[in-house]
């Protein structure tokens, strides 16, 4: 008994302790090492984040470089699947393009309409300024659902601003290097952001759920919410403007689950150029 | 001359390959996520680093992992020294196998995979939620472990037939 006691500790203390043949630093030397990394991390340690900023910039660069052949791959794959969808594709948005004709002038007549009304009351709208930015890394993991853009403080960029793809919210800014940023997509499971949920006008919040679709959370249970309501961002907390469109909710039966999903406009493993806008509330007067 | 430092250029580049495609696999981050099979993600860093761990330490240098960790840490979004620290310790676990094991055996290997990439990923779980307040998708990561633990036999295959090529000088 006491014999294998003492073999197990020998050869642990031999994978762990002892340095290998042609290594330079012992495991346990290392483990540690990383341990104190992490609890310098966590603490916002000036050293860890200077580190950490350094080595980004370096490895945002040349993970782009050397995700150029999987990311000719993915397109092929997408280029080749879009042909073969091209038919009933332009089906569904001949339909869409019928719908959204009669949408877009009834849509422009309230535009103007709120506008005129927002001056009566000298209320504050919000003017935009925008800001083009490329993905150069859009790695899903399974834990984090972000991605990378080319665009950092160098560029104005601030931490919590919108980005768009198109016209819909597909996340928000979390991290700024220099140079490049990170940007929270809508999906990842730590992103909360409070939306409206129309025609009812019911405030919520959406949260990412890890998966392609979002969930809404905290609503009170005697809200009706219907299927195919439209989500938009409710400027609630000023983190972004009112009215950004998000996706539309979706039926229980097609996700098999009671929570309330949203299926997102944008598709968020096809984002190539984003938006990324900054808001500025203006005095309808001024 | 030139002949033979060509072929010991190329043979050093050809016995690098495991850490050349650890490095590549930690920027690169292929996973076959744009497939779109829900749930599918498996963790190649992890396969590569406990294969060749158990092989002999010759193949990867530790410095090199920890450096592997902080990269993919960075391009993945995690918290600084997460990834390093999980691959380390698959690095010992994978050591102390060898350490005692005296017939080498395909099937225990792979049966002691899943213990540690099952406990690497516990530890990684805990020390995410619990200590930088990150939410993780329960069921992905309980997926993630079945894809690796799946795919470590296939690879073991073809690192086995990899080996056989391995040049001396």
């Amino acid at each position: 008994m006491q014999t294998n006691r003492d073999d197990f500790i020998i050869a642990i203390r031999s994978a762990f302790l002892k340095k290998g043949n042609q290594q330079r630093f012992s495991l346990i030397a290392l483990i540690l090492f990383s341990i104190f990394i992490i609890v310098l991390g966590k603490y916002n340690f000036k050293g860890v984040n200077f580190l950490k900023l350094s080595i980004k910039e370096i490895v945002y660069r040349t993970t782009f470089i050397v995700s150029v052949p999987e990311n000719f791959v993915i397109n092929s794959y997408h280029t080749i699947s879009d042909h073969f969808n091209l038919y009933s594709n332009y089906e569904n948005l001949k339909k869409d393009y019928e719908s959204l004709k009669a949408t877009k002038l009834n849509a422009d007549f309230l535009k103007s309409e709120n506008e005129a009304l927002k001056s009566k009351i000298d209320d504050v709208s919000t003017q935009s300024s925008e800001l083009l930015a490329k993905v150069i890394i859009d790695k899903k993991s399974p834990f984090l659902r972000s991605v990378i853009v080319n665009r950092g403080s160098k560029d104005n960029v601030i931490l919590g601003m919108a980005v768009l793809d198109e016209k819909f919210l597909v996340g928000k800014v979390v991290e700024v290097n220099y140079s490049t940023s990170r940007v929270l997509l809508l999906s990842d499971l730590n992103s909360k952001i409070p939306v409206s949920i129309e025609p009812n006008g019911v405030q919520s919040i959406l949260s990412g759920t890890g998966s392609s679709f979002g969930e809404i959370q905290y609503i009170k249970e005697d809200y009706e919410i219907e299927n195919n309501s439209e989500i938009f961002t409710s400027g609630s907390g000023g983190i972004f403007r009112s009215g950004i469109p998000i996706g539309t909710t979706i039926g229980d039966e097609e996700i098999g689950l009671d929570t309330i999903k949203i299926k997102f406009h944008s598709d968020f493993s096809q984002l190539r150029l984003v938006k990324i806008v900054s808001f500025e509330e203006v005095k309808q007067n001024d | 001359m030139i002949e033979i430092s060509k072929i010991s250029i190329l043979g050093k580049i050809f016995n690098s390959l495991p850490i050349i495609i650890l490095f590549i696999s930690v920027l690169n981050e292929f996973d076959f996520n744009y497939l779109n099979f829900k749930y599918f993600s498996f963790n190649f860093p992890f396969i590569l680093i406990f294969y060749w761990s158990l092989k002999g330490g010759e193949k990867l240098g530790y410095g090199l992992v920890f450096i592997a960790g902080l990269i993919n840490d960075v391009v993945v979004g995690l918290p600084m020294g997460i990834s390093s620290l999980s691959y380390l310790l698959i690095c010992g676990f994978a050591v102390y196998l060898r350490n005692i094991t005296l017939r080498p055996n395909l099937v225990k290997d792979w049966l002691f995979f899943l213990f540690t990439i099952s406990l690497v990923n516990s530890i990684l779980y805990i020390v995410l939620i619990l200590f930088f307040g990150i939410d993780m998708n329960f069921y992905f990561l309980f997926f993630n472990i079945i894809f690796t633990f799946m795919f470590y036999y296939i690879f073991s295959y073809i690192f086995d037939y990899y080996s056989k090529f391995n040049i001396t000088r």
